[in-house]
């Protein structure tokens, strides 16, 4: 492979209990700690792996959001990318819409495989990855707890409903990644300080030709229902009656 | 009336009870229900669909390449049948999460992930950041709408007086090659299937070891339930994978949920907490997982499961 391409999205960090703003119109985002969606270092640790085992020449790391994005894709060069693009886009897009861009950047820069999160934690769509291989008209893996490169194919083993099912897809190709596929390495110091010498391109949407179509409109913010507390049981013996008494053993 | 697709999920001959909700969010919709069964052989499976309360039809579409669920194969084919429907429906399960956004691109169509409300035919609700948000949205007139219908929100429809009609359908479609199923690690197991069962029995990381996960096991045999693990117990190895209840696992609403040794964080929360009644044992008073339980008791695992399964058989 020569080029792998690695989608990262920036997202409220995964430790931030998010709260909906009062007025409905979105969820608190001020003075909040912003970082890689989880899944997507997942994506880069992976990537970083094929280059280092020499399956792959570069790692590009690209992504769809607004100027800050930048802080994002400096730690992904920091963690070890190569270089990154970011297609600069102030309002959050739709997987639509990030598909449609990172095609575009697919079919600017050739890649051979892209590698992006089963889903972002923040809309929780998990679509991106798939109406990208739809575009592209390539084959796709989803959730894969491992990647195995046989040749001109890779040998993906996805966490599905039943357990794991194992696809052979040939590239170019567009996997997307679980949880349990890799831990992903630390930044050190030095490599922050390497990072912020490495290429960052910025470009948008209409440079890359793509248009916006996104007819789904948010009417409304609201906290999920709250359960109410229930009650604390003093042993064992109090729960089981209280079950047996429900009815619900 | 407007057309509504639904796509099934099955394997082996049988259909997946997740189709059966899929089926009760299209009747919120409203409109003509057709459920399409894309299989090497479907005609066990279209059968079953046939017998769904509120389906007016089954398109029932046999290849070949369909043997197994893969959506690159899929997708085109489903994206034919979608002509002409207002709504193209599929499970949030890993079945539909992979199908369903290749036939969107393919349709062109936005697409509204874990649905679980139905406001109107253009309007409904769903979980964002891990179910900390619930959002409205609505879609644009005029266009085509794909769904992944949550199932733990909707419940499944009954069965109908009559069977709807079977129509045999063929698609015009090429089957990529670019794409080859190669195992799938079918779990055969008699315990209650999680996604379905009326009551799970769910451990975390204070199990310890896959040895000692077995506690779980044989209290849920105690009560019929389903076994269920938190992502720390799955990813030390004390469970599978396919048990992982939470935002990145199976979310569920069974009647009983009985959290042990599970501390309550939002990933774990967002896939269990629409069940019924919540039970927690943790040693950790403060444990975030009381936030949310109807009954709380506080002590060591270890002690108490020989306990409740001693009472329970008493
Ligand atoms: C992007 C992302 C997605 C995630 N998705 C999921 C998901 O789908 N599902 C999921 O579960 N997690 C998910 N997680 C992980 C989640 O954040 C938590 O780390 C995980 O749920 C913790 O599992 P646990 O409760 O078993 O372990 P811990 O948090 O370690 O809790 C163990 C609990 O056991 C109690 N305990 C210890 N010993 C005993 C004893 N002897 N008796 C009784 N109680 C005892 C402790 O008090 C503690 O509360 C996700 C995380 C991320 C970042
Ligand atoms: N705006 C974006 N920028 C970078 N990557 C994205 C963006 N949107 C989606 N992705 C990628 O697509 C994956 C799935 O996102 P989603 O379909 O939104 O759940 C994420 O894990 C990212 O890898």
């Amino acid at each position: 492979m020569q080029k792998i391409m690695v989608c990262v999205k920036r997202v409220i960090d995964y430790n931030v209990r998010v709260r909906v703003k009062p007025d409905g119109s979105g969820v608190v985002t001020e003075g909040v700690k912003m970082s890689i969606n989880p899944f997507d270092e997942i994506a880069l640790e992976e990537a970083l792996r094929l280059r280092e085992q020499g399956a792959a020449t570069e790692v590009i790391a690209i992504s769809l959001g607004p100027d800050d994005t930048q802080q994002q894709l400096r730690t992904a060069l920091a963690m070890g990318a190569d270089r990154a693009i970011l297609v600069r886009h102030d309002a959050q897009a739709d997987p639509a819409t990030a598909a449609a861009a990172f095609m575009a950047l697919v079919s600017k820069e050739g890649a051979e495989l892209v590698l992006l999160g089963k889903q972002a934690i923040d809309d929780d769509a998990c679509q991106t990855g798939q109406r990208l291989a739809a575009l592209w008209d390539r084959p796709q893996a989803s959730a894969a707890s491992k990647i195995e490169v046989v040749g001109q194919s890779l040998r993906v083993t996805r966490e599905v409903d039943a357990g794991l099912e194992v696809n052979e897809i040939d590239l170019p190709g567009v996997v997307t990644v679980d949880l349990r596929l890799n831990e992903p390495r630390y930044v050190k110091l030095p490599d922050i300080m390497k990072a912020k010498k490495k290429p960052l391109e910025v470009t948008d949407l209409a440079a890359l030709g793509v248009e916006m179509d996104e007819p789904v409109t948010v009417l409304k913010w609201e906290p999920p229902p709250q359960r109410t507390k229930g009650i604390m049981v003093k042993d064992a013996a109090e729960l089981v009656s209280a079950l047996k008494q429900k009815g619900l053993v | 009336m407007s057309r509504i697709l639904v796509i099934a999920e099955h394997a082996a001959g049988k259909l997946n009870p997740s189709t059966a909700k899929v089926v009760a969010c299209a009747r919120a919709i409203g409109g003509e229900v057709e459920v399409a069964v894309l299989a090497a052989d479907g005609a066990a499976v279209a059968a079953q669909c046939a017998t769904l309360e509120g389906v007016s039809r089954v398109l029932q579409v046999d290849h070949p390449a369909n043997e197994h669920p893969l959506a690159a194969v899929l997708a085109p084919q489903v994206a034919a049948l979608a002509a002409g429907a207002g709504h193209v429906l599929g499970p949030s399960t890993t079945f539909g999460r992979d199908l369903m956004p290749r036939v969107a691109a393919l349709v062109k169509a936005p697409q509204l992930s874990e649905v679980m409300a139905v406001e109107s035919p253009r309007r409904f609700r769903r979980p964002v950041y891990a179910g900390n948000a619930v959002v409205t949205v609505e879609v644009a007139e005029g266009r085509q709408v794909v769904c992944t219908v949550r199932t733990a929100s909707f419940e499944a429809v009954g069965s109908a007086a009559a069977s709807a009609p079977v129509d045999q359908r063929s698609v015009e479609f090429s089957p990529p090659a670019h794409t080859r199923f190669v195992s799938v690690s079918a779990a055969a197991s008699d315990r209650p299937d999680l996604q379905t069962a009326a009551r799970v029995v769910s451990g975390g990381r204070a199990l310890g070891s896959a040895e000692k996960f077995q506690l779980i096991y044989s209290l849920a045999d105690k009560l019929g339930a389903a076994v269920g693990a938190s992502r720390a117990a799955v990813d030390a190895g004390y469970a599978p994978n396919e048990l992982q209840v939470g935002q990145t696992g199976k979310i569920i609403s069974p009647t009983l949920y009985v959290a042990v040794g599970i501390s309550g964080a939002i990933q774990h929360v967002t896939g269990m907490k629409d069940s019924g009644v919540i039970v927690a044992i943790n040693k950790d008073a403060e444990a975030p997982i009381f936030e949310i339980a109807d009954y709380g008791l506080v002590g060591d695992l270890f002690a108490l499961l020989p306990e409740i399964e001693t009472l329970l058989a008493s």
